[in-house]
């Protein structure tokens, strides 16, 4: 490593923050954009899953309420795959990796949505566990996202409560209402589990090193456990997994180990749902691509 | 296109930077500024700036250490309880000995 990386590197990891015309390493540029752009495709394709049930849903109110949900994660792809264009990668060329299945995006996208307990836990399990890691970002080393990253996570508060009104509604209802959602909290447990990653050990994890994120992937589990595992048994819900218990001694939760192949191979393109989300991302780039050349024609 | 977003929270706030949007036009940017920053009336106004018109400067050199502009330029302690002590009102000056 030349002595420009390394005190740049000494500056991120003191604390230092950087903009987007500062000078920095080409392997942290690198990295800035697949994470970012991980990041803008998750908050694109996770809105597949939620627009599946806005015609299902069962009152106004609701229909509503998931659909500003959904128009906010819409806006965070955009706010996102701005930051990643000014570090060096057009928002087409960000959609046209997306579709061809050449980035990347969070597993839990990868699952479809079967009935409306799956909208409710995905509102208030799935953004609970993202917003631990977009907490994790607030202090990112590069500050453009970062400051991005502030207006997101104050956005995402009001997805968790949207999420747990739908929750509370269920499993105060009916027997049949309330074997929805534990139905549902069943299927999505592990993708929940495989969603802040292997256990890497923080100072092996570039994303950590370079400061792009402040925590951990265990860290962040753990803090989702600590604050959520309470709140889901106190409703009577049980969670999947017999092996799961706090270790009074030191605080840690333990679990069974997650399948980390299976992850890796959600995440590759080969769960249950991504192929038929990719297909529709496709479809509807191709459907909107005259919206985009007329807009331009008239423009120019 | 791109534009550099500014918004203010409230009456009598500084305008401050939110973000950018990617426009082919101004009308595009009004549009897209008003549904990203200001659709839940997080803001009372928006400035809408081409980032071309942005002129930036980094650079402060200090040659010659002008420390008179400043008040860290100023160390007056010891010559006050030096006037102080002058005029005999040492005793009288707020906090007393010190």
């Amino acid at each position: 490593m030349d002595t420009r990386t390394q005190e740049f590197l000494e500056y991120v990891q003191s604390g230092g923050q950087v903009e987007t015309t500062d000078w920095m390493p080409d392997e942290y540029r690198a990295r800035l954009i697949k994470f970012i752009e991980m990041h803008g495709n998750s908050e694109l394709m996770g809105v597949l899953p939620e627009r599946d049930w806005i015609l299902r849903a069962p009152t106004l109110q609701r229909k509503l309420a998931l659909t500003a949900k959904i128009q906010d994660e819409v806006g965070h792809a955009q706010l996102i795959y701005r930051v990643v264009e000014d570090l060096g990668k057009p928002r087409s060329a960000c959609l046209d990796d997306l579709v061809s299945g050449k980035a990347k995006f969070h597993n839990v996208f990868h699952y479809p949505t079967r009935t409306w307990g799956d909208v409710g836990v995905i509102a208030w399990l799935v953004d609970a566990a993202a917003i631990v890691s977009q907490k994790a970002l607030l202090k990112c080393s590069y500050a453009p996202y970062a400051r991005i990253m502030k207006k997101i996570c104050w956005e995402e508060s009001f997805h968790i409560l949207h999420g747990r009104d739908v929750i509370l509604a269920l499993v105060t209802g009916t027997d049949e209402q309330f074997e929805l959602v534990q139905e549902a909290l069943d299927r999505w447990w592990e993708p929940l589990m495989h969603f802040h990653g292997n256990p890497i050990p923080a100072d092996e994890d570039p994303m950590y090193v370079w400061r792009i994120k402040s925590q951990g992937n265990e860290a962040a589990r753990q803090e989702f456990l600590d604050g959520y595992v309470p709140q889901i048994r106190e409703l009577g819900l049980t969670i999947p997994d017999p092996a799961l218990r706090k270790d009074e001694e030191t605080g840690v939760w333990r679990f069974t180990e997650p399948d980390w192949e299976k992850l890796r191979a959600v995440v590759t393109g080969h769960g249950p749902a991504s192929e038929e989300r990719l297909a529709f991302r496709r479809l509807s780039r191709e459907d909107v691509a005259w919206v985009e050349q007329v807009v331009l024609a008239e423009a120019a | 296109m791109i534009f550099e977003v500014f918004r203010q929270e409230r009456k009598g706030q500084p305008f401050q930077h939110a973000g950018s949007v990617a426009a082919p036009d101004e009308r595009f940017a009004e549009i897209y500024a008003r549904e990203q920053y200001g659709r839940r009336q997080e803001s009372i106004a928006l400035w809408l700036v081409p980032r071309s018109a942005v002129h930036e400067i980094a650079e402060f050199p200090d040659e010659f250490e002008m420390k008179y502009r400043r008040v860290d330029g100023y160390s007056i302690k010891a010559r006050l309880r030096e006037a102080r002590e002058r005029a005999g009102t040492l005793e009288m000056a707020p906090g007393g000995e010190s």
